[in-house]
């Protein structure tokens, strides 16, 4: 039985690897917002309010292009929703805590801290404290993310562009799937959302964000027919 | 944005679809991460972008080592870009 604390440490560790990824992201995502001519308050409270990487990108660009109030947040929205999704494999281990927990634990999740709690969870499912992974997760790439905008915001444009430091998030997502591409059913399915995300780019809202795993995930329902 | 957790007690079917659920979507990161540049378009074919996504499948495959996996793809993106 592992204590709170050492779950919560745990969690630190799982994630370390990705703030190698995190950091240069971040800080892109805070020059782009301050070279967009926002406010640098206002950038860095995106970090705060929304706090995820990619949407705070799109709703900064949209707003900037002319675009309402109303369709940034939408395209925030859709861009994030795939977190409902984590939630919901989530929810199996965190079903007994408060709703408030519950709320704040929502908060903090990310994808990589998704990733990484979930591996921990399967192999370690009779633990008792298992949130507390999550929370150390999240709470590790939280203080990451707040701190590589806020440099982003401050160094503003002195990363150079050809470095490419954004390509390292796609390079951080395989290490995650990795290896799960060993298993053919993963593999097709992983496929069908990767390919969708390509023909569907132009959909609206970026919403090939989440009709990509939605299709993905009924071609899995197909496969686990397939397979009984 | 706050991910709704839902408090029901879900199914086993449902629960053996979720399993699938990082296999769908991370991809819809990694793909147009990788094949859309940065106004919107298809990539063309020789993009270093491709090949160092493949050493960093290769590396990360048999290293299954997160840092190994990204640096080696960072690394050999640079190399192909600055040679």
């Amino acid at each position: 039985m592992l204590t709170k604390k050492q779950l919560f440490t745990r969690g630190m560790l799982d994630i370390s690897p990705h703030m190698l990824s995190v950091v240069p992201f971040g800080i892109i995502c805070g020059a782009i917002g301050v070279e967009l001519g926002f406010d640098p308050l206002l950038v860095y409270a995106m970090s705060i309010i929304i706090f995820g990487g990619a949407s705070q990108i799109v709703f900064l660009q949209l707003l900037s292009g002319g675009a309402s109030g109303l369709i940034a947040a939408t395209s925030v929205g859709v861009i994030n929703s795939r977190h409902l999704l984590y939630g919901a494999v989530l929810s199996e281990y965190l079903e007994k805590l408060s709703l408030i927990k519950k709320l704040l634990i929502s908060y903090i999740i990310v994808d990589q801290g998704f990733a990484e709690s979930n591996k921990f969870f399967k192999k370690n499912k009779s633990e008792q404290y298992l949130h507390y992974h999550l929370i150390g997760t999240g709470c590790t790439m939280w203080v990451c993310w707040q701190i590589s905008t806020l440099s982003g915001i401050i160094l503003g444009s002195f990363v150079p562009e050809e470095l490419g430091l954004k390509f390292a998030i796609p390079l951080t997502f395989i290490a995650i799937v990795i290896q799960d591409l060993k298993k053919i059913d993963h593999l097709i399915v992983m496929i069908v959302c990767g390919l969708s995300s390509l023909l569907f780019y132009d959909a609206p809202f970026r919403s090939y964000i989440i009709i990509s795993p939605i299709l993905a995930l009924f071609v899995a329902a197909l496969i686990l027919r397939l397979k009984k | 944005m706050v991910a709704l957790v839902s408090r029901d007690m879900l199914g086993d079917k449902i629960k053996a679809v979720l399993a699938y659920v990082p296999s769908a979507v991370f991809p819809a990161i990694i793909f147009p991460g990788i094949f859309i540049n940065d106004y919107g378009q298809f990539i063309e074919m020789d993009d270093p972008k491709i090949f160092a996504a493949i050493v960093a499948v290769i590396v990360g495959y048999f290293s299954r080592n997160i840092i190994a996996t990204i640096l080696s793809g960072l690394i050999s993106y640079w190399f192909l870009i600055f040679i």
